[in-house]
C-alpha cells in the first residue's frame, strides 16, 4: 500500500446471457447478488465483503473483462495518482460518481499490457452480507454453493510486462511477489501484490494485447475447494482443472469456466509476501510443476484459452 | 428416443453421435474423441471452432470476436455451440488444444 492503492475493488465482465450467468455467479459461485443498473449491468458481492460490490457483469456479444479497478485510500490520493499516471504517459479517463452504481468518482487508464484498470477512492459500504457489524456471527445463513467469500484477484494475458510492471510498482505501490523467468532471465509471468496476499493481479506474457485469463474467488479451506468440485460436477458446469495445488503461490484450486466461456478460479490457502520479501522465482523449464503442481506437466489448455 | 444424429468431421473422419438437444462438443467428449479441440465450452474461446459442410444446426450464443456475422454466413461456428438438427458433416479449423493463425487474427 506504498502508494495509497489499497486492494482490488471490483471487476467488470463481459457476459454472453445475463441469465445464465447469475445463474452461475450466485447459484454456483455463492455470491450475493446486490444491485442493478438502467444499462441491465448486475452487481454482485462475496459475503464477507465490506463494500457494496465487487462483481459487474455486462451483457455483450463477447466475453471478457472490461476493467479491474483498485481501491484507494482517500481522495487526495486519486487526484496525485492521475497525475502520476498521466506522467508516466497513460491516458487518464474520469468516470463520475454514480457512473456505477454506489461507487465514487473513477480514474480509467489502459496498462501496456492492453487491459483497462480503474482507481476509485469511494464506494457504499454495506458491510458483510448476513452478520451484523456489532457481535458479528461466524458466518451467515443462507449462502448458495460454493459460499465465495470475496472477489480476491484476476490473471491476465498481454504485451509489455516490463512497462507494466514498472507502471504497477513505480506508480501504484505494487511489488513484485512471484516471477517466472525463461532460460535468458526474462520474465514471462509477474505476480503483483499491494498488500499482504501472494497476488492482487498477475500477468503472463502473450502476443495479444489485453486478453483475460481468470477471476478467482477466495474460499476457506482445501474441504471448500473438493465441495466446490463437487458442485461443479453436480451441476454439468465447464470443468478447466483441478483441484489440485499451484507452485506458484502454493494455492490450492480449481479452475471452471462461466457460461460464456470466462475462467473461473476458487482457491485457499498460498503464500504471503511483505514489502521487503524478494520474489519468488520459478525458471521456465519448471513451468509446469510452477503452474500445477502434483500434475508437473504444461496444460495447453490452461495456456491458450482465454476470452 | 429418436436416433442420434451422426455428424461426420471430415479432417479425423471420425463420426459423432449427437443426441437431440446436445452440443456437437459435448457429444464428442461423451464418446472420448478429440477431432475437434476443446476449450472453455461456452461460446468464448473460439478453440472448437469448425466449417459447417453440410447439414443444418440451431446455433446458440457465440462471441462475436470468434465468428462474426460474415464468418457466420461462410458457415463457420464453434461445436460447443452447435446443436445438429439431423446428419450432417463439418471440418475442424485447428490443430487439437490450438487456435488456427486465422483466429488469432480474428481475435487480435
Amino acid at each position: 500500500m506504498k502508494k495509497g492503492v489499497m486492494r482490488p475493488g471490483h471487476i467488470q465482465l463481459r457476459v454472453l446471457d445475463m441469465q445464465a450467468a447469475l445463474q452461475h455467479y450466485v447459484d454456483l459461485l455463492g455470491l450475493i447478488e446486490m444491485d442493478k443498473d438502467d444499462q441491465g449491468r448486475v452487481y454482485l458481492k462475496g459475503w464477507t465483503e465490506i463494500d457494496k460490490f465487487s462483481v459487474v457483469l455486462r451483457e455483450a456479444d463477447e466475453p471478457g473483462m472490461d476493467f479491474l479497478g483498485f481501491k484507494v485510500v482517500d481522495d487526495a490520493t486519486l487526484c496525485r495518482l492521475s497525475e502520476e499516471l498521466a506522467a508516466f504517459g497513460c491516458q487518464v479517463e474520469n468516470l463520475p460518481a454514480g457512473e456505477l452504481k454506489g461507487c465514487g468518482r473513477r480514474i480509467r487508464f489502459e496498462a501496456p499490457s492492453g487491459h483497462r484498470f480503474e482507481l476509485f477512492a469511494e464506494k457504499e459500504q454495506t458491510g458483510k452480507w448476513g452478520v451484523s457489524e456489532v457481535n458479528p456471527e461466524a458466518w451467515p445463513r443462507g449462502l448458495k454453493g460454493m459460499k465465495a467469500t470475496r472477489f480476491d484477484h484476476c490473471l491476465l494475458y498481454g504485451v509489455a510486462l516490463p512497462e507494466t510492471l514498472r507502471l504497477f510498482t513505480e506508480v501504484l505501490g505494487f511489488s513484485l511477489a512471484e516471477q517466472v523467468l525463461d532460460d535468458t532471465g526474462k520474465r514471462v509471468a509477474q505476480f503483483l501484490t499491494v498488500g499482504m496476499k501472494a497476488h492482487d493481479v498477475a500477468f503472463i506474457q502473450h502476443p495479444e494485447k489485453g486478453r483475460f485469463h481468470h477471476a478467482s474467488f477466495f474460499l476457506e479451506s482445501w474441504e471448500d475447494v473438493l465441495r466446490a468440485a463437487d458442485l461443479i460436477s453436480m451441476s454439468n458446469t465447464s470443468l478447466d482443472i483441478g483441484p489440485t495445488r499451484h507452485g506458484l503461490t502454493h494455492g490450492k484450486t480449481i479452475y471452471f469456466f462461466d457460461p460464456s466461456g470466462n475462467r473461473n478460479e476458487v482457491f485457499c490457502c498460498g503464500d504471503y509476501h511483505y514489502p521487503d520479501h524478494p520474489p519468488v522465482t520459478w525458471t521456465a523449464d519448471q513451468l509446469g510443476k510452477a503452474i500445477f503442481y502434483h500434475d508437473r506437466q504444461l496444460n495447453e489448455r490452461f495456456l491458450t484459452v482465454l476470452t | 428416443m429418436s436416433r442420434p444424429h451422426r455428424v461426420l468431421e471430415q479432417v479425423s473422419g471420425e463420426v459423432v453421435d449427437v443426441r437431440p438437444g446436445e452440443s456437437l462438443l459435448r457429444a464428442m467428449e461423451r464418446q472420448g474423441k478429440r477431432c475437434i479441440p476443446v476449450g472453455c465450452r461456452g461460446g468464448g474461446c473460439g478453440i472448437c471452432k469448425v466449417r459447417i459442410v453440410s447439414g443444418r444446426f440451431d446455433h446458440g450464443l457465440m462471441s462475436c470476436s470468434h465468428v462474426d456475422v460474415g464468418q457466420r454466413r461462410q458457415g463457420l461456428a464453434l461445436a460447443c455451440r452447435l446443436f445438429p438438427l439431423g446428419d450432417s458433416e463439418v471440418q475442424a479449423c485447428g490443430e487439437p488444444g490450438r487456435a488456427t493463425p486465422e483466429q488469432q487474427q480474428v481475435s487480435s
